[in-house]
């Protein structure tokens, strides 16, 4: 039977076609495709990295914002993920690890943490991520490990919604969104919200609400796959996530 | 970009796991259940314009042996066309590479949830038990044996139809014998996955040590036994440390006894039970169909096999069975007497 709708991305297969790692362009000597990889680790992890280093380190705002700038952009500037080998564990280890010995290191060094007056800073969205945390229960200092895969797992989820909507967007087909964002972002979770309800709210049959939300559930998975295709680095390292994350494989 | 809460995250987490139903004739609508194997969703087959069940294998189909554990399953139910088990309607491969099974959308409740509810006599929950025997007997005579019988296993409808569900450790006696299993040492009311067979708050001495070779008939015997006890009592045969025990292996442990607090339990169906549970398969009813028939004695007020009742007992039960003719016999002898003393006075 054919597809009940499209949006043009590779959605009925089973996994994304592979898209280069972000993971290994940021161990490129081309800059250029080192400075794309890098871009998107940036963008999935300093969330995740910056309420780490608040609650793992108990450093203050003003101080994990340096933090935070300061080990991406050393990242950007040195090789820092170079001795990434994804025999030893998942990037995501490695690059909390890392973070680890980099805080532990600043805050040995005289200077603690401040940012040279010379780096460049990045366009990071602090204050958001400071209101995200206000809005938290605070996590078990005992299982920071656990904290900062929740943040990562929140992290991807929230760009790849804000992807969904880009797309949506773009191609024109704003409904699939708004229903997706009404039925699995927005509902309280005691409203008793039909697929009916839903049709009369947005005006439309009900069969195109299910055929809707079924495009969009779809659409999200992909963007989902496919953001972690980009941030691993072996296609072994992303079965295991995937499977980790979705409890899917091959 | 927004911010995703915890609880949407981990919803989020389902939607993305929701199966990729492109290409295919299902709509998905919503996720109905989940179990050790797999998940059910509730799924519309847009050909024919009605709802379904969707089970989807829980891990990928990478897994090969979760794969035809699936399939095998949906083999399994095909073969066993009977009213208290859920009909398979299709089955195959989904687009992103999980096997699948669709049966029959069930209304209803799990026995669990329902069997204690306001109203349910002794003799409605006893005709409950004895559609899941018709059901079992039916699998048995085709050679299906359950292995994991349990409450949460039996649905009731509301118009009291009953259906045995999850056929996913089922053993098929024409099959080759399996190697013997471990026990999965799970919490009690975990189903067993992969290696895993049954629930061992549920499961015969047999099952529990792991003699898959053993495991006959006479397990589900066993398991409909417990169900009973369950059924009379609202409690599993085994409180949740020896349901344990028996998920680590050890065997022959004795099932609660029936306490007095379970009220005034029917000593023959208290027998029945016991003689569903003994340890020893050779010592239970020798099929699901004899367990049934003492069922239908009690109902009727016949003699239960597995009960040898006293005298009194005896008397008290023809008593209760013939009430109306006896009554009817003992007034017409006194009012013969009556009639002959004045008879006599007079």
């Amino acid at each position: 039977m054919a597809r009940d709708t499209d949006m043009g991305g590779p959605g009925g297969g089973r996994f994304p076609a592979t898209r280069h790692s972000a993971v290994l362009a940021a161990q490129s000597p081309d800059l250029i495709e080192r400075e794309r990889g890098l871009a998107i680790l940036l963008e999935t992890y300093w969330r995740p990295a910056y309420k780490y280093v608040r609650i793992r380190f108990g450093e203050s705002n003003e101080d994990a914002k340096d933090l935070t700038q300061s080990f991406f952009v050393r990242a950007l500037e040195k090789d820092f993920f170079d001795g990434y080998d994804s025999e030893k564990g998942s990037f995501r280890t490695y690059l909390r690890t890392c973070l680890d010995r980099f805080v532990a290191n600043e805050k040995k060094a005289a200077g603690r943490a401040k940012r040279s007056p010379g780096a460049p800073l990045l366009p990071l969205d602090f204050d958001g991520a400071e209101g995200e945390l206000s809005q938290q229960d605070p996590p078990d200092p005992a299982s920071m490990e656990q904290y900062f895969h929740a943040e990562w797992v929140r992290s991807l989820f929230a760009l790849s919604v804000e992807r969904l909507r880009e797309e949506c967007a773009r191609r024109g087909k704003d409904l699939p969104y708004l229903l997706f964002e009404r039925y699995e972002l927005d509902r309280d979770p005691d409203e008793k919200l039909t697929y009916e309800r839903l049709a009369e709210e947005f005006q439309i049959p009900a069969t195109q609400v299910t055929n809707f939300l079924a495009l969009a559930r779809r659409e999200f998975r992909r963007i989902v796959l496919e953001r972690l295709r980009e941030i691993t680095a072996t296609d072994r390292e992303f079965r295991e996530e995937a499977r980790s994350l979705l409890g899917v494989s091959e | 970009m927004r911010w995703l809460s915890d609880r949407t995250v981990a919803h989020l987490k389902h939607v993305a796991e929701w199966p990729d139903l492109a290409e295919t004739k299902y709509a998905l609508l919503e996720e109905i259940g989940r179990g050790g194997m797999g998940t059910i969703y509730l799924a519309e087959d847009r050909v024919l314009g009605r709802r379904v069940a969707l089970k989807v294998v829980s891990t990928g189909a990478s897994d090969p042996a979760a794969a035809a554990r699936m399939l095998r399953e949906a083999r399994v139910i095909a073969r066993l066309e009977h009213p208290g088990i859920v009909p398979v309607h299709d089955a195959g491969t989904l687009p992103d590479g999980r096997m699948f099974y669709a049966m029959k959308r069930v209304d209803g409740h799990r026995l669990d949830e329902v069997a204690l509810g306001d109203g349910a006599t002794l003799a409605d929950r006893l005709r409950v038990f004895q559609k899941i025997c018709e059901a079992v007997a039916f699998a048995h005579a085709h050679g299906v044996i359950h292995r994991d019988l349990k409450p949460d296993n039996v649905m009731v409808g509301p118009f009291g139809e009953v259906l045995v569900m999850d056929w996913g450790v089922a053993k098929v006696l024409e099959e080759a014998a399996e190697p013997p299993a471990p026990i999965h040492p799970g919490p009690p009311s975990a189903t067993a996955e992969g290696t895993v067979l049954g629930t061992p708050a549920y499961m015969s001495p047999e099952q529990a040590a792991g003699r898959a070779d053993r495991v006959g008939p006479a397990a589900d015997v066993y398991s409909l036994g417990a169900i009973l006890q369950f059924l009379l009592t609202g409690r599993a045969p085994f409180d949740e440390e020896t349901a344990l025990r028996r998920a680590r292996g050890e065997a022959g442990l004795p099932p609660q006894p029936f306490r007095r607090r379970d009220g005034k339990l029917p000593t023959p169906l208290a027998a029945l039970a016991g003689k569903a549970m003994a340890t020893d398969p050779a010592d239970r009813y020798a099929s699901v169909e004899e367990l049934a028939a003492d069922v239908a004695r009690y109902l009727d007020g016949g003699h239960v096999l597995a009960h040898r009742e006293t005298v009194r007992e005896k008397a008290a039960r023809v008593f209760a069975r013939y009430r109306t003719p006896i009554l009817l016999i003992a007034a017409y002898l006194l009012m013969r007497t009556l009639l002959f003393l004045y008879s006599r006075r007079s």
